[in-house]
């Protein structure tokens, strides 16, 4: 099986918004996003069970977000593509899910894997636009993944329990960290990804028109930064043994019991 | 009460981290050169060997796939890098060789203005600035950042950084150093291997050269099993520093002496703070105190914090946030306190691992770059003139060539200084002064060393004075250690050796000692002894445990904390 | 404005997050708010909308939106966008309605704005706003185009029935093939044990305050009288108090329910970065310089061992 995972990198360490473009800080240290490393799990494991195939990295990001990839290529990935362009810029999901559709277009793959968003990204919800794009089925929340006979069958996790859901192939499927344990790179791993297949393409290269990128082919933007609302008053009482009683008159007041 | 710390030593046996090659010849992962840790002087040694090989492609040849290989326990290069800094950047220039410009470094501009001042609680008297410690010429670093810009020169020059990656064992075969073993991943709380379990590797190479920094866990055991120490035990002390975003910029590298550390003998408190400017707007400042300390309410963490509320400091603090925090120790040692030699059949010892750090005038990073680059160039040689490196004196050439160099020069000038602040600042201060003025031909014979664990304790109420942290001027130690970007995983085995059961003041000094807040007295016995409740996931590998009647070894790679501005 | 709220059912009932959403939605003064419900047999739960500000609903009644699949709803919710001339489509979070505001942001080319606690007319513009970087700080966002889409934090909002009746109106189908490639085979249960700890509306947790691992029943209790789940501090799982899996903080688990209860917790930043966008928290500690308190919206200075379980016979005497 052919597998794409997409990938993404995040800043190392506690993440700041820069005040001026009032977007997440990236020019820290980048690092793989997480959840990420949980799809890539997937896809090698998808891939060991299947015999043959490929797994590739697709990512968007800035020329070291390279550094990112290698650990995801360490760990078994076979390939990266890298989608690095300055104009990319500021891109919001629908110019986003544009430009990695674009790239996917490119691989011809059986399965696309996305991993479940981390808390502060600014991406969530990729895979829905992508596979929307792509014109290709979508289950997302997996948390368990069964392929046989060119059709997967996804155990979904949904605040009621979970569904079972089967769907044909190709297919768009984001897991979530539930799925699996990621599998530590060996030494052997890092050393081979240096030498492992690394393309870095510009968004011409793949067919993104300079209107569909970053900040142009964007729909949504960002005002102002403030202070979060203040919690409101906080009370703090003291027990006298009628503390518990006060608590449940809180709790009804909210509407919480 | 007559408690010291060397009455209850941890269960650690150096012999425990040396063992033969394990793996399989053809699974081991064999590299030209070995060199562990990803700080100034392993960088250097590999920026050095990299141009050493680019001239010699024959020697390239023979070295394999992988000439040059950096191990770092870090998640990355500069995750684990601590200091001051203020760097002098003769060592780099000699490094670059005219390749690269002081321009083209990270430093955050020279030292323009210095003033050192003696405190007092209330007032801050300005004195000369000691000669040892004059900054002309220098530069104000982050080592953090210094070091994620030697890693990308190491790796332009051909050398392969492998992050995350923990040595944990020294291979020794036919009484030569053949490599390291790479530590265990995936191991749950009780050693037991979790789901996805990644055992250690073997890793060898002609020639190893250990560069950890200051309690290297390898330095230590290789020390052992050749027989390297010196006459004189190391000592170290333990910095405390924190990063703050500035209203105002600072136009001045400062240094203090005095308060909050007391000057009279008995306490033993010897150190200071530094305050330097990181551009326009950002200051670091920290505070460094010898752990030769006797108090067991002393804590470097809140000293730091005390120092923050006296005036001058405030003032250069105000309007501003604290955007870092880390700790670590520095060997204080100096010359005295060297190995006998920094070679062994295959084994080359460099920075800060050595001891190669000149106290009275706080710099230690020029010579771990230079005793890298002259690492380098023993081991080219050794490898280059079809020798083996292992054949007794042919890494004697590092040692040979240290003794040549500045490093040695200084240092030995310096030798006496610290161990004259044994005696307390006053008198120390006036017998540093002597020292200096006769160039260390004072005093004719060379002062002792004593060790860290054998100085006994006293108690005073140093606790009553420390600030309650109020999250905007001081701090608490766990959001101090979440500022270091520490995100250990908790479910891995404990990585610090040490006595559970000890009386409950030697457990006090420890859970004081630890920036990190790793050590906790715990349940109490009928005896008046304690356990000791750890909590690993918090330590930033400081080293200052070893230093005091414990020991540290390194956790699972990637573990600790992820320093970027420090 | 044009504005379309999408609402959720769950068995036999409109979810209240929906209803919260289309609530405020009529508080933007749109005279032409509107509301869509997609499933097999919804037709009947279209009679309550009108309560609530809608002027219309669409209904897309089919065998085949039976299951809770996103991309169906795409087609229903795009072609409404299309046909209506609609430009605004809100929703309330949920795993499908995410599913559902991402395709349908792609479909239309439409900028989508989400995890918004709040939306208002700002200068002539729509704002949204935002919490971001953990709830550390709040980020003003809008739309450069037409349809904007927005996707509110689940409970943002409750439902206010203000009165009124909507106009019912039924939808046809026409759904892409890759639409309903892919088909529901089983569907979710309720789960039997009590929530899971990232899916619980509310969770109680324990810390090194409660004393000792036996006190953990105190939790327990507490959790299953209030129908969440059980959480711990760091301290108390590397004490073997509790599971791992219960670990709420940096290297554990990262919750925001509805309601947060920290028994015997401190409040270290290491834990504080795990739940502190928890809707309400209420604290109990005997130290009253605990951090926690700096953070938390009702703060009991006590003994857990004495609050907590007169609290647990309250909340069943309550709860009836």
């Amino acid at each position: 099986m052919r597998i794409a995972v997409c990938v993404k990198q995040v800043p190392e360490g506690n993440s700041r918004i820069d005040p001026e473009t009032k977007r997440l800080d990236r020019s820290g240290e980048s690092a793989l996003n997480p959840f990420d490393a949980n799809a890539v799990e997937e896809a090698l494991r998808l891939e060991d069970a299947g015999g043959e195939g490929e797994v590739v990295l697709i990512s968007m990001g800035p020329a070291k977000a390279q550094d990112a990839l290698r650990k995801a290529l360490a760990m078994g990935a076979d390939r990266a593509v890298l989608v690095s362009d300055e104009t990319a810029a500021g891109a919001d999901l629908v110019a986003t899910s544009y430009a990695l559709a674009k790239a996917l277009e490119r691989e011809s793959v059986d399965l696309i894997l996305f991993g479940q968003q981390g808390g502060d990204s600014d991406g969530a919800v990729l895979w829905a636009a992508v596979a929307d794009r792509l014109r290709l089925p979508v289950v997302s929340q997996a948390a368990e993944i069964t392929h046989a006979e060119g059709k997967l069958t996804v155990k979904r996790q949904t605040e009621f329990g979970y569904d079972v859901i089967e769907t044909p192939l190709p297919a768009v499927v984001a897991v979530s960290d539930a799925i699996n344990e990621p599998r530590y790179p060996s030494l052997k791993g890092i050393m081979g990804a240096k030498s492992k297949p690394q393309e870095t393409v510009s968004l011409n290269d793949i067919g993104v028109e300079a209107e569909r990128a970053g900040e142009e082919g964007s729909r949504t933007e960002v005002y102002a930064l403030n202070d979060p609302p203040a919690r409101g008053d906080s009370r703090k009482i003291e027990d006298d043994g009628n503390a518990a009683q006060l608590v449940v008159d809180f709790l009804a007041e909210k509407r919480l019991v | 009460m007559t408690l010291r710390p060397a009455d209850f030593s941890p269960p650690f046996d150096a012999r425990d981290y040396v063992a033969a090659p394990t793996d399989p010849e053809d699974e081991r992962i064999e590299v030209g050169v070995l060199i562990v840790g990803a700080g100034p002087a392993g960088l250097a040694c590999a920026i050095r060997l990299g141009q050493l090989l680019e001239d010699a492609p024959e020697v390239r040849e023979r070295l394999g796939e992988v000439p040059v290989a950096v191990l770092e326990k870090g998640k990355q290069a500069g995750s684990h890098l601590l200091s001051g800094a203020v760097v002098n950047p003769r060592a780099l220039r000699r490094l670059f060789r005219g390749r690269k410009r002081i321009d083209e470094m990270p430093f955050y501009g020279p030292v323009e203005h210095e003033s050192v001042y003696f405190l007092t609680r209330r007032s801050a008297v300005r004195i000369p600035t000691p000669p040892t410690m004059k900054n002309e010429g220098n530069f104000v670093a982050s080592l953090s950042q210094l070091g994620r810009w030697l890693g990308e020169q190491a790796e332009a020059a051909g050398a392969m950084i492998l992050p995350e990656t923990a040595a944990e064992k020294l291979l020794v075969a036919d009484g030569r150093v053949r490599g390291i073993r790479t530590g265990d991943k995936g191991k749950g709380r009780d050693g037991q291997p979790l789901g996805n379990f990644e055992p250690g590797a073997d890793v060898v190479g002609r020639v190893t050269v250990l560069a950890e920094g200051t309690q290297g866990h390898l330095t230590g055991v290789a020390l052992d099993r050749f027989g390297l120490s010196g006459e004189n035990p190391q000592v170290w002390a333990l910095g405390v520093k924190e990063v703050w975003q500035v209203a105002r910029p600072l136009d001045r590298v400062i240094h203090t002496m005095g308060w909050p550390l007391r000057a009279a003998a008995k306490y033993r408190e010897f150190g200071g703070s530094f305050i330097y400017p990181m551009g326009k707007d950002m200051v670091t400042l920290g505070m460094v105190v010898g752990l030769d300390y006797r108090d067991v309410e002393l804590s470097v963490h809140d000293l730091l914090q005390e120092l923050k509320t006296h005036r001058l400091v405030r003032k250069l603090l105000e309007g501003g946030e604290r955007v870092a925090w880390g700790a670590k120790t520095i060997p204080e040692g100096g010359f005295l306190a060297l190995p006998k030699r920094l070679h062994a059949p295959g084994l080359l010892i460099c920075g800060d691992g050595a001891g190669l750090v000149n106290v009275p005038a706080l710099k230690g990073i020029h010579y771990a770059i230079e005793s890298g680059s002259l690492a380098a160039e023993a081991a080219f040689g050794a490898l280059q003139r079809g020798q083996t490196p292992w054949t007794p004196g042919v890494l004697a050439a590092y040692d040979d060539a240290l003794e040549q160099s500045f490093v040695w020069k200084d240092l030995y000038e310096v030798r006496n200084m610290r161990p004259a602040f044994g005696r307390g600042f006053v008198l120390g201060g006036a017998l540093a002064g002597v020292m200096t003025a006769t160039k260390g031909r004072f005093p004719p014979r060379d002062l002792r060393l004593e060790r860290d664990v054998d100085v006994e304790l006293i108690r005073t109420d140093r606790a009553e004075s420390y600030p309650a942290p109020d999250g905007k001027l001081t701090f608490d130690k766990l959001s101090s250690v979440f500022a270091s970007g520490n995100k250990t995983r908790d479910d891995q085995p404990n990585h610090i050796v040490l006595q559970r059961e000890v009386p409950q003041e030697i457990a006090e000094l420890w859970g004081r000692m630890c920036p990190a807040q790793v050590y906790e007295a715990g349940s109490t016995h009928g005896d008046g002894t304690v356990t000791v409740e750890i909590t690993p996931s918090n330590c930033v590998q400081c080293g200052a445990i070893t230093a005091k009647g414990g020991r540290l070894t390194p956790p699972e790679g990637g573990s600790g904390p992820e320093y970027t501005l420090t | 404005m044009s504005t379309l709220v999408f609402l959720e059912h769950h068995g036999n009932e409109l979810s209240k997050a929906g209803l919260g959403v289309l609530s405020k939605a009529a508080t933007l003064g749109d005279s032409d708010l509107s509301a869509v419900i997609i499933g097999t047999g919804v037709r009947p739960l279209a009679d309550e909308v009108g309560k609530f500000g809608a002027a219309k609903v669409y209904v897309a009644d089919d065998q085949q939106l039976d299951a809770p699949l996103p991309q169906p709803r795409v087609d229903v919710l795009a072609q409404l966008v299309r046909d209506q001339g609609i430009d605004t489509v809100l929703f309330a979070n949920s795993v499908l309605a995410a599913d559902v505001a991402a395709g349908l942001a792609a479909r239309l080319d439409a900028g989508v704005n989400w995890d918004l606690t709040d939306l208002v007319q700002q200068d002539g513009k729509l704002v949204g706003k935002r919490p971001a970087l953990q709830d550390s700080v709040y980020v003003d966002v809008g739309w450069t185009s037409e349809p904007r889409i927005a996707l509110f934090r689940s409970g943002s909002f409750d439902p206010n029935a203000s009165g009124g009746t909507a106009e019912v109106e039924d939808v046809q189908l026409a759904l892409e093939d890759f639409s309903t490639a892919a088909r529901m085979v089983d569907q979710a249960h309720e789960e039997s044990e009590g929530p899971s700890i990232e899916d619980a509306q509310v969770i109680v947790a324990g810390g090194r305050g409660l004393g000792g691992p036996e006190n953990f029943t105190l939790v327990e209790e507490l959790a299953k009288a209030l129908g969440g789940a059980v959480g711990a501090t760091r301290a108390v799982v590397d004490a073997g108090w509790y599971p791992y899996s219960t670990q709420v903080g940096q290297t554990g688990k990262t919750v925001s329910p509805k309601l947060y209860i920290a028994c015997g917790i401190s409040g270290a930043i290491q834990h504080k970065v795990g739940m502190q966008s928890s809707g309400v928290i209420v604290a109990i500690n005997k130290d009253p310089n605990a951090p926690i308190f700096e953070f938390s919206d009702l703060g009991v200075v006590g003994d857990v061992h004495e609050v907590v379980p007169k609290l647990t016979e309250l909340v069943k005497q309550r709860k009836g």
